[in-house]
């Protein structure tokens, strides 16, 4: 089990001041340099701009040596959580393991180097790549046509339901509304607003699912789609989709799939044998590009035939003689969602990955993301309070329910977690669960990491009853300890000022 | 701890009446809920609201949630106070953080809301959930 210092200890052990490494800014020392330019063999013009655009002094240059740079960013970096020193069991947000092959391959000269205006002709290879992993996606979703252009998951929605809009808009009734369940993804109600509908929230029901009866009482003629969230937000798998494509289908609407979970089952179910219209999949979740930091992400979308009029451009094509090209030519489409073709040395990371893997190896991805889910919702029930007792699939969604009585909330657990060495996992969300604590682990991590993290929650659940004030004031270890979240909200201070002194 | 004088929506907004006028909030239960506030977002004076719409939105370190309405009437005053110090939701809510005043047009929607000691029972059960 891990050790943990106590707090009183860590206090007397760290002398003041000790993790504060500052801004590159405050170890700047005047004269000093790492790098100096030649001397200069053109002729000096200083007439080429006026003096009165000319600066005597940089404001706030930074003079640092060579060894000043490399230690600062190296201290920087040794106070990063990341997936590579550990478990990172952020639900609905999941880090996995990032294969160091899918690096080597994307920095291939011929994929690092080639440029997007390049001629057809010159990027062969690239061209093939893009069919090849469009030609994977189409058969794990089980769908006609993929686009790889979108480069988020949510860019990915968005995309989709202009796709629906302009379907919908083709036959004559662009229609208002998008209906989604309260276990969706957050981002699904922004992206159908973004794209002019309005949204219409429909409740779970006790299993955390969703049912047809309400499903069928709201679509009329005036709802263009149901977005859905496959495995939902609780960890849940809906089990009547085909229905719901049904119910959908006869109104003239369509079925969306928000595919972020597509993890949970990769390679055991298919989208499109449900009868869902459009999916997307958020690479990082399941075909382990990077994540984080904001991207580059990328967000592919599957069509349903009816659909595939209406794709982005410019699409990849085969000829006969085994060429490749990008076709301009679809009069129905929405146009382009990105410049070029999307993340492509995103997309290099993603396939590498699903033909390292191959289709046996998918599934079994799928297998064991489940399978650790559910070997942390076994460990842990009972111990933390289970919401919704439906079986999980890929995370599991726990609230402080058992801990409240000790006064100790999530929040406080989470910043716990941290003196245990672990990042902790997505907490308040989803938003129907109070307190919730939702915990994804990925089938990256073997049994011994996720004993290590079961074995922290179990202690933290103790330290609840036994010590509530040592888990409500954590954390102890941290180089910094409990922020104040609402100052920093309330009153947010987003521009570094050099100090007066 | 709940006051008798007011009002309790199922959603957690209190409503104050005195005369033609009621003074709506959220109740202490809510803001223990949604931790410390951040930011209210009000409408504006003169806004129309039937019962149940939406009058803004709350956010805490937590979520953003959305404010309803517990009747129908006319803002004709807001809690500008909010806007520097959010907080007063959490400490005061049903005092310095109330959040508008509303001239009431259906005033019978009041005898609907819950009063204090049936919404006492009301999170008893929330809580149970």
């Amino acid at each position: 089990m891990t050790t943990v210092v106590e707090q009183e200890s860590a206090t007397a052990a760290v002398p003041q001041g000790a993790n504060r490494e500052g801004l590159i800014f405050e170890h700047s020392k005047k004269g000093r340099r790492g790098y100096r330019l030649p001397a200069l063999d053109v002729p000096e013009r200083s007439d080429l701009l006026s003096p009165s655009l000319m600066r005597d002094e940089i404001a706030n240059e930074v003079e640092v040596s060579e060894v000043d740079v490399i230690r600062h960013f190296t201290r920087l970096s040794k106070l990063n959580v990341s997936i590579d020193a550990g478990l990172y069991p952020l639900g609905s947000c999941t880090m996995k393991h990032n294969p160091r092959l899918n690096e080597e391959l994307a920095r291939t000269p011929g994929f690092a180097l080639s440029h997007p205006l390049q001629a057809d002709h010159q990027v062969q290879g690239n061209l093939e790549l893009l069919w090849h992993i469009e030609q994977t996606l189409k058969e794990i979703f089980g769908m006609p046509r993929v686009t790889l252009q979108p480069v988020a998951g949510a860019h990915g929605e968005l995309t989709g339901i202009l796709m629906i809009h302009k379907a919908l808009a083709k036959s004559g009734n662009a229609r208002k509304f998008i209906l989604i369940p309260d276990s969706a993804h957050g981002t699904n109600p922004a992206s159908a607003a973004f794209a002019g509908y309005e949204v219409k929230e429909l409740k779970s029901n006790s299993r955390g699912t969703l049912d047809l009866h309400l499903l069928e009482q709201h679509v009329d003629e005036d709802v263009a789609a149901l977005m859905i969230t496959v495995p939902n937000t609780l960890g849940v798998f809906e089990t009547e989709i085909r229905k719901m494509a049904e119910i959908l289908h006869r109104k003239g609407a369509y079925l969306y799939c928000d595919g972020a979970n597509l993890n949970a089952f990769v390679g055991i179910a298919r989208p499109g044998d449900m009868g869902i219209d459009l999916i997307h999949s958020n690479l990082h979740k399941t075909f382990s590009t990077p994540h984080g930091g904001g991207g580059p992400g990328a967000g592919p979308v599957g069509v349903s035939e009816r659909l595939v009029p209406f794709l982005p451009t410019p699409t990849v094509e085969r000829r006969d003689d085994g060429s490749f090209y990008l076709d301009d030519d679809h009069p129905d489409s929405i146009g382009r969602m990105r410049a070029f073709n999307g993340n492509f040395n995103v997309l290099v990371r993603a396939l590498t990955y699903m033909r390292s893997m191959g289709p046996d190896g998918l599934r079994r991805i799928a297998q064991i993301a489940v399978l650790n889910a559910n070997y942390i919702r076994a460990r842990l029930k009972g111990t933390y309070h289970l919401p919704y007792d439906a079986p999980s699939l890929h995370e599991v969604v726990f609230s402080d329910k058992n801990q409240t009585p000790h006064e100790v909330h999530t929040l406080d657990i989470a910043k716990r977690l941290m003196d245990y060495g672990f990042h902790p996992p997505t907490i308040y969300f989803p938003l129907i669960v109070a307190g919730a604590l939702m915990i994804e682990p990925t089938e990256s991590e073997p049994k011994e990491e996720l004993d290590a993290f079961c074995d922290a929650m179990l202690a933290i659940a103790r330290e609840c009853e036994e010590r509530p004030e040592l888990v409500r004031s954590a954390p102890h270890t941290t180089p910094v300890r409990r922020l104040d979240e609402a100052r920093a909200a309330r009153q947010p201070v987003l521009r570094w000022q050099p100090r007066s002194d | 701890m709940t006051p008798e004088d007011s009002r309790y929506a199922k959603s957690h907004e209190y409503i104050h009446v005195e005369g033609n006028v009621g003074t709506i909030g959220i109740t202490d239960y809510a803001q223990k809920e949604l931790g410390d506030v951040v930011f209210v977002e009000l409408p504006q004076v003169g806004t129309q609201l039937e019962l149940g719409d939406e009058l803004g939105s709350i956010e805490s370190v937590k979520a953003v949630s959305e404010l309803f309405s517990p009747v129908s009437g006319e803002v004709v005053e807001v809690n500008e106070s909010l806007a520097d110090k959010p907080e007063l939701v959490n400490t005061d809510p049903y005092g310095d953080g109330w959040m508008i005043k509303i001239k009431l047009t259906a005033p019978d929607e009041v005898d609907e809301l819950m009063n204090a000691e049936d919404y006492e029972d009301y999170i008893q059960t929330e809580a149970g959930k």
